[in-house]
């Protein structure tokens, strides 16, 4: 491969899933306004903008956890792969299966750490003990937790730290092997040293799974994506590079936002 | 500072009626407590739990009267407690939304305070009517017409106080909604889940008027379930009314049977509750 072809590849990146026209209505409220955008493969994608803008609602799309209440729909398309997850037909679990999600607050269930891992991959597999204790151990190691865990794994998830818990909550996603992780402010009840570590653990997700996280914390979004996303009013205001983003926003309301303006 | 001294006379008042108000509610309890134990420990023996209920003037037990309170409030809570749960957890898990669901909790609030012998007319008229005679099955039926709401009521609340992000992340992994439901709000809500059932024990276990009509009484021991079986709270009844001091003296003892298991069981209910929450 030369050099052109390299930086050609760098300057479009695979898409992994693209929204085009996207709309989403709560009931009456229209809260995502024609949203076309994609997320890349193997990148972050962080979502930022003040609060009711639509970046959560957005990652609720993107598996559709909205389908859970009624009067919540979304219109436009949503392609993974090329493929509407949108459409009624949809197989939603086998949907979910391939996007992860990690919540604000920690949810570990409650049960022991061991299942709490065992629980999603017991729901796709039928594995030999062995093969769960090895998976089990693989998704704790890929969550940065397996040292602080590995002697107390019979123990009640509920009993961990709140940044243990996030940990935890994220290699529960991880073993079931998604596609897409999807993090909605995952450290906004963490402590620094807590969001320090979650951060690290999405750098190193990134190269094996596509990454979108919605955050309030613009330094963190400078600091662990790839792609920026400033959202406002239920609009897409600017999608581009986080450099660029940042330090040369194309639009006023970006600008305003980033530096403190309003928000 | 008259304002003050005023506001202060006004809640030193209002303590004292609280006070009052507690004492004289408690003191009655006390009074009932200490007259049931007094009266109805002198009644302990061997004897209580190992023969039968007596003809008048002669020397006998309740064995009879527990056994069959114990078979009937089994079966009605074995009958009572799926059928509870269930309706419980669609109204909480699958129809949250939905009007059958407002229309189910209100009609289950009106069962939940329908008076018990309303309970046991109704019963007999659909079973011990046409089968022609008493029956004990009849009787657990009517027990389970009780348990129902008490298991319906405790179901739902319960699975409503689980987290819904609980509910999104199992989602969020892909399980299906059986799943959500059963391998993660139960286990979130089963301290609570056990209070339920146990609180409908405790209810249905003292309970006289659906008996009446519908398991009647016997004299001796039956394990038909076809045919009428005694029950502590019937023997009770029929026992305290008659004039033979042998009789009555066997009534206290029953009445101290039952509350002391009503009150373990209420207090193990407690117990359950109190240990989820520190657990959280």
């Amino acid at each position: 491969m030369n050099a052109a072809a390299q930086i050609a590849q760098v300057k479009a990146p695979l898409t992994k899933v693209s929204m085009r026209n996207l709309d989403f209505f709560y009931g009456e409220t229209r809260s995502l306004k024609d949203v076309t955008m994609p997320l890349y493969a193997n990148k972050v994608t962080s979502f930022i903008g003040p609060s009711g803008c639509g970046k959560s609602t957005l990652l609720r799309v993107l598996n559709r956890m909205y389908d859970l209440y009624p009067g919540q729909r979304a219109e436009g398309e949503v392609l993974l792969d090329g493929e509407n997850i949108l459409d009624p037909a949809v197989d939603i679990n086998a949907l979910r299966s391939r996007i992860g999600m990690v919540f604000q607050k920690p949810t570990p269930f409650p049960m022991s750490i061991y299942e709490n891992i065992a629980f999603g991959i017991r729901l796709y597999e039928k594995l030999p003990r062995a093969d769960m204790d090895a998976r089990v151990e693989g998704a704790l190691r890929g969550a940065a937790l397996w040292d602080e865990v590995k002697d107390k794994l019979q123990t009640s998830g509920l009993g961990l730290s709140g940044g243990q818990q996030q940990r935890l909550c994220i290699a529960r996603s991880v073993a079931v092997q998604p596609e897409i992780i999807l993090f909605d402010e995952p450290c906004s009840a963490l402590d620094p040293i807590s969001t320090a570590k979650v951060e690290e653990l999405i750098d190193e997700l990134a190269s094996r799974y596509t990454i979108a996280i919605v955050t309030h914390n613009m330094q963190q979004a400078v600091r662990v994506s790839d792609y920026t996303a400033f959202m406002y009013l239920g609009e897409l205001v600017e999608f581009g590079e986080t450099d660029d983003v940042f330090n040369k926003p194309q639009a006023k309301r970006t600008l305003d936002y980033i530096t403190g303006r309003f928000g | 500072m008259s304002l003050y001294a005023s506001r202060r006379g006004a809640n030193a008042m209002a303590t004292t009626l609280c006070w009052v108000a507690a004492v004289f509610g408690l003191s009655w309890l006390l009074l009932i407590l200490g007259s049931l134990v007094y009266e109805g420990v002198r009644g302990l023996s061997p004897a209580v739990f190992t023969e039968m209920t007596p003809p008048p003037g002669s020397k006998g037990g309740l064995l009879n009267a527990i056994a069959g309170s114990l078979v009937m409030t089994s079966i009605g809570v074995a009958i009572g407690t799926p059928l509870g749960m269930l309706a419980g957890t669609y109204m909480a898990e699958y129809g949250r939304y939905s009007k059958l669901t407002m229309i189910v909790r209100f009609i289950n609030d009106i069962l939940l305070s329908a008076p018990s012998i309303v309970i046991g007319l109704f019963v007999y008229e659909i079973l011990v009517h046409p089968m022609g005679h008493f029956s004990a099955i009849s009787g657990a039926v009517a027990l389970a017409l009780l348990v129902v709401p008490v298991v319906v009521r405790t179901t739902e609340d319960m699975l409503l106080l689980v987290p819904g992000s609980m509910r999104e992340a199992a989602s969020a992994l892909g399980a299906p909604r059986a799943h959500v439901v059963g391998k993660v709000a139960y286990r979130a809500a089963k301290a609570g889940l056990i209070t339920g059932v146990l609180l409908a024990v405790a209810r249905v276990s003292g309970e006289t008027a659906p008996l009446l009509f519908t398991a009647l009484n016997n004299q001796f021991w039956s394990s038909d379930l076809t045919a009428p079986m005694a029950s502590l709270p019937v023997v009770i009844f029929q026992f305290a009314l008659s004039p033979y001091k042998d009789w009555q003296q066997l009534a206290w003892t029953g009445a101290l049977l039952i509350t002391v298991a009503v009150l373990a069981l209420s207090i193990a209910a407690r117990a359950l509750s109190a240990g989820r929450r520190n657990s959280k």
